[in-house]
Parts: structure tokens; C-alpha cells; sequence
């Protein structure tokens, strides 16, 4: 696991402050007006618990570590990596699957649409957002979406740009 | 140490560098429209209402901000590239030679037996002044006999006190300093910003009445020029406070008055947002900006890690309080503009002169949550992307 976020200079990001409970995360304002907010900081804290260690935290970051070319080819045969495509396409999915069942149903997709739009959008065309998603991309029939649906969906996002964050030095 | 400090005060200060993430400076739309442009093979006129994949923006914009944010950071000592052989701007360096240490035994040495002593005397007698001195010059008959003499006393005593703290102070653009009748704005560190302006010119002090030895040295300053001091509980009457302030500044033969509209002290790296109070009075505004030089001691004032005497204490024993200050040419509200995008204006202005980052922030965040308005601004944003695609949908 260490080799996992070995990447990440720890001396460089600057958490002082000892991270323990979510007040914390939502102490920072620009975290706060984050519509999603809430579902993110919830990412940080393992199942059932309300304090995040600074080992916690540094495996839910290194989730964000740019791909590096010359990582792609080596050890096929060792643990993935925590920030390769797929880790990170599981990351987005657990934001939208609230239970934690590995399927997003129509419920929890409304939910987090709901979280977006705030009060601007009316529960019926939610609802027909909802479902034409749902439509869109399920294949066994099962009025939800699993991770590989997900995945499907996505194929041809490019999920390393868009859920990676450089550090400058 | 004075002549070292001067070399430096001549180049501009460098604003603060931008953080340790790369961050794209793109709109939600713009980066929601990326995304999704990047994952469809749809046509293009055809844009889909809502993708899976915009979630991509809002998970990775949480992300940066926990990782580095443009606000908290505000509300703590800046930290500097290399040492000042002070503990107290000891973050973590690494390579700390025994030499060095010697070298830091030696300051502590210096600061704390030679240098404090010698400030605090000094300190003494500039406040005892200053109470004696008002005290003794509100006995004298109203006139101009009585003005300039509580003029000389209130900038003599504010000149020792500032020899107190060894301020070394660059006044540029002096003739800009600001005449009766107007209201004088800068950026608020520390307490020492009332002491570093009062030294340069005549200024009626606003705020709120203290106990103590505060309490004491208002009500002795109020004895010899009129300041406008405030109960506690007349401060959160806004009325009231716009109406004594709009008194005070129409009465052409009171001296200006000194607001610091942050409301509250910032870690002297940005500006932040300005409270519109002081802006709807219409009064010609002076605006100031202060910069501190950290490496010889760092000015800003932690109100929540430390009391009064604390900080004052850590302030006389640094090497020197190095600053500049520029009196910007005074502005006016415009016709067309409302108190806060005056406000915002003069804010501007002061930051570039500074060299600070201009935030919209509100220094308040330091204590209370930020509104839900923020919040609910983006959600909207956010639902007009999807809204409004789904009214050409059904158009076509």
C-alpha cells in the first residue's frame, strides 16, 4: 500500500491541521458551497466511522495522482495501483451509489441529481432525467446501473485527465 | 538591520505564490462541457441533458480545495521561503545545522535581554504619554491652540510607540494622505496598523470601547480631539453607526476617519472582501494599502492562538517590523455604482498596489460557516446546463 501513494509529496501538502471528524473538511468554504460536498467528504471516512487518520486520507487522495506513461506497463502482475482508470471510475461510482449495494438505483441517482440542482428543477423532470439515464445505460434490465455499466457509460471519457490533480513542485 | 531593511522595502512584494495543486481556471460550464465533449460520439447538436460523467467536475473541485483552498489559509501566518532564525516561523525546516542553532541561541539572546527591555521602556513611556499628554491638553480652552497641540501629542506618542515595536516604516505617495472630511481604508493585519498610520498623520479612531488599559487610553484620546468610539451595544445598530460616522465626516473641521472594512485581521497575503458600511456614507474615500515584509518578524495577529499581550509581547521580541505603506489618490462613488461595487473597487485598487491576492471571500469565514447562497448559486449554474438543453430538446 505504501508504494500506492509513494508518489504523493507528503512534505508538500499542507494539512496542519490534525483532520479527525467531518466538521473539520467542512470548515474549508469553497468545500462547503460544493453542491456535492457532502458525498465527498463521506468518501473519506471508512464504513461506519466519523474519524479519517492521516493514513485514510492519503489513500483517498492518491486516488487523484496523475497516470504517469511509464507506470501503464510495469508489474501487470502486482496490486492496481489506486489511481488507475478503473480505481478512479469506482471513486465517481461510489458518490452516486449512497448504500454502498454496487448498483446506482433510480432513488439514489435522483438523490445526488437532486444534491446538483438544488431547488431549480421540479421533482418530474428530475424524475425523466432520471430515468433516461437509467435507460441509456442499462443492459441486464435491472432498472439500475453496476459498475460495469458505469464503465461502459464512460468508455470514452478520459477519466485520467479529468479525475487527476498535478502537484506543482 | 535598519539599512537591510530599507534595501528590501524597494522592490515590489511579490504576490503570494498560487498554492502547491495545478488549477484550471475554467467555469462549471466550460469544464462540464469538456468532459462530456470528450465522451460522446453523439453529434454535437444534440447535447445530452444530463451525463454521468459531470460528476467528474464537482468530485475533482472538492478535491483540490481540501487539498489547498484560497481561504484558510488566510487566516494563518504566512509562510516563508527561507528561516529568519525565529522558532516561531519554524515550519519543519529540515536542515537545521548545529551552526544554525548556535546562530538562533545567539538571536534568542539578543531579542529577549537586549532588545525587549530596551522596547518595552519604550512602550511605557509612549502610552503613558499618550494618556497624560490627552488628559492634560482636554483641560485646555476649545480652539487652535488646543488642536495643534493634540495633534503634536497624539503623533509624538504614536511615533515613540512605534520606535517601541521598531517599525521601520516606507511612506510612499504622501501627498495623497487624507484631509478632513474623509474616510481613510486599508487592509487589516494587526492592531499595529492603527499605530503605523497614526504615526504619519492625524486620524479620529473608530471603534469599539474596551476595558482596561485600552478603555483608559480612549477615553483619555477622546479628551483632546473627537473620536468616535461605540458601545458594544450600539455597534450592531448599522444605523446608528452610518449615522455617527456621517456626522463626524460632514463636520469639515473633524479629522478623517480610519475604517479597516475586512472587519477583521487577515494574514496580510490577499484582501478580502470589503464590508459595504463605510462605502454608502459618500464620503471621498483615501484608500491605503499596507504590506509587511515578513522576514524580520511577521505582523499578523491570530486572534484565535493569541490574546493581546501575547501577540504584542511575540511582536517586540521579533528582529523589526518591516512595512510599506501607499496613500492611493482618493476615489469617489461613481454615479452608476452601488456601496459594494465601490467597494469593491477600492479593494482592487489596494491589492494591486500591495501586491495581495484580491479575494471575494469574506474575512468573517475565519469564525462563522459561509452561507448557503454560495451553494445554492452553483446548483443553480449547474441546473441551467441541464434545464436548458431540455428546452431545445423539446423545441426540436
Amino acid at each position: 500500500m505504501t508504494k500506492n501513494y509513494s508518489g504523493l509529496d507528503v512534505s508538500s501538502a499542507k494539512i496542519e491541521k490534525l483532520w479527525s471528524g467531518r466538521e473539520d473538511f467542512q470548515r474549508i468554504p469553497e468545500l462547503a458551497i460544493n453542491p456535492l460536498g457532502d458525498r465527498i467528504i463521506n468518501a473519506f471516512f471508512p464504513e461506519g466511522e466519523d474519524q479519517v487518520n492521516f493514513r485514510g486520507f492519503m489513500r483517498t487522495l492518491a486516488h487523484f495522482r496523475p497516470i504517469e506513461d511509464n507506470e501503464k506497463s510495469k508489474d501487470v502482475n502486482g496490486p492496481e495501483p489506486l489511481n488507475s482508470r478503473s480505481n478512479k471510475l469506482h471513486f465517481a461510482f461510489r458518490l452516486y451509489d449512497l448504500d454502498k449495494d454496487d448498483k446506482i438505483s433510480r432513488d439514489e441517482l435522483l438523490q445526488v441529481l437532486r444534491m446538483m440542482v438544488g431547488v431549480n428543477i421540479s421533482d418530474e423532470q428530475l424524475g425523466s432525467i432520471a430515468d433516461r439515464t437509467i435507460q441509456e445505460a442499462d443492459q441486464d434490465g435491472d432498472s439500475a446501473i453496476s459498475f460495469t455499466e458505469f464503465v461502459k457509460v464512460l468508455e470514452k471519457v478520459d477519466v485520467e485527465q479529468k479525475m487527476s490533480i498535478r502537484f506543482l513542485h | 538591520m535598519e539599512r537591510g531593511a530599507k534595501e528590501k522595502n524597494h522592490q515590489l512584494y511579490k504576490p503570494y505564490t498560487n498554492g502547491i495543486i495545478a488549477k484550471d481556471p475554467t467555469s462549471l460550464e466550460e469544464e462540464i462541457k469538456e468532459i462530456r465533449r470528450s465522451g460522446s460520439s453523439k453529434a454535437l447538436d444534440n447535447t445530452p441533458e444530463f451525463e454521468l460523467s459531470d460528476i467528474f467536475y464537482f468530485c475533482r473541485k472538492g478535491m483540490e480545495t481540501i487539498m489547498d483552498d484560497e481561504v484558510t489559509k488566510r487566516f494563518s501566518a504566512e509562510e516563508l521561503e527561507s528561516w529568519n532564525l525565529l522558532s516561531r516561523t519554524n515550519y519543519n525546516f529540515q536542515y537545521i545545522s548545529l551552526r544554525l542553532t548556535v546562530l538562533w541561541g545567539l538571536g534568542v539572546l539578543i531579542r529577549y535581554c537586549f532588545l525587549l527591555p530596551l522596547r518595552i521602556a519604550l512602550a511605557f513611556t509612549g502610552i503613558s504619554l499618550l494618556v497624560v499628554g490627552t488628559t492634560v491638553v482636554g483641560y485646555l480652552p476649545n480652539g487652535r491652540f488646543k488642536e495643534f497641540m493634540s495633534k503634536h501629542v497624539h503623533l509624538m506618542c504614536y511615533r515613540i510607540c512605534v520606535r517601541a515595536l521598531t517599525a521601520i516604516i516606507t511612506y510612499h505617495d504622501r501627498e495623497n494622505r487624507p484631509r478632513n472630511g474623509g474616510i481613510c481604508v486599508a487592509n487589516h493585519t494587526s492592531p499595529i496598523d492603527v499605530i503605523i498610520l497614526a504615526s504619519d498623520g492625524y486620524y479620529a479612531m473608530v471603534g469599539q470601547v474596551h476595558g482596561g488599559l485600552m478603555g483608559v487610553i480612549q477615553r483619555a484620546m477622546v479628551k483632546a480631539c473627537p473620536h468616535v468610539w461605540f458601545e458594544r451595544s450600539e455597534v450592531k445598530d448599522r444605523h446608528l453607526v452610518a449615522k455617527r460616522l456621517t456626522e463626524h465626516v460632514q463636520d469639515k473641521s473633524k479629522l478623517p476617519i480610519l475604517i479597516f472594512p475586512e472587519g477583521t485581521c487577515i494574514n496580510n497575503t490577499s484582501v478580502m472582501m470589503f464590508k459595504k458600511g463605510s462605502f454608502e456614507i459618500g464620503a471621498t474615500v483615501y484608500p491605503v494599502a499596507i504590506k509587511y515584509d515578513p522576514q524580520f518578524g511577521d505582523a499578523f495577529w491570530n486572534s484565535s492562538k493569541y490574546g493581546m499581550v501575547t501577540y504584542l509581547l511575540r511582536m517586540m521580541t521579533s528582529w523589526a517590523i518591516v512595512c510599506s505603506v501607499w496613500y492611493l489618490p482618493p476615489m469617489t462613488r461613481e454615479a452608476d455604482e452601488d456601496a459594494v461595487q465601490f467597494a469593491n473597487r477600492v479593494k482592487s485598487a489596494i491589492a494591486r498596489q500591495g501586491g495581495l491576492v484580491d479575494l471575494l471571500w469574506d474575512g468573517g469565514l475565519k469564525r462563522e460557516k459561509v452561507k448557503d447562497t454560495f451553494k445554492e448559486e452553483q446548483q443553480k449554474l449547474y441546473s441551467k446546463m441541464i434545464v436548458g438543453n431540455h428546452e431545445d430538446r423539446s423545441r426540436s
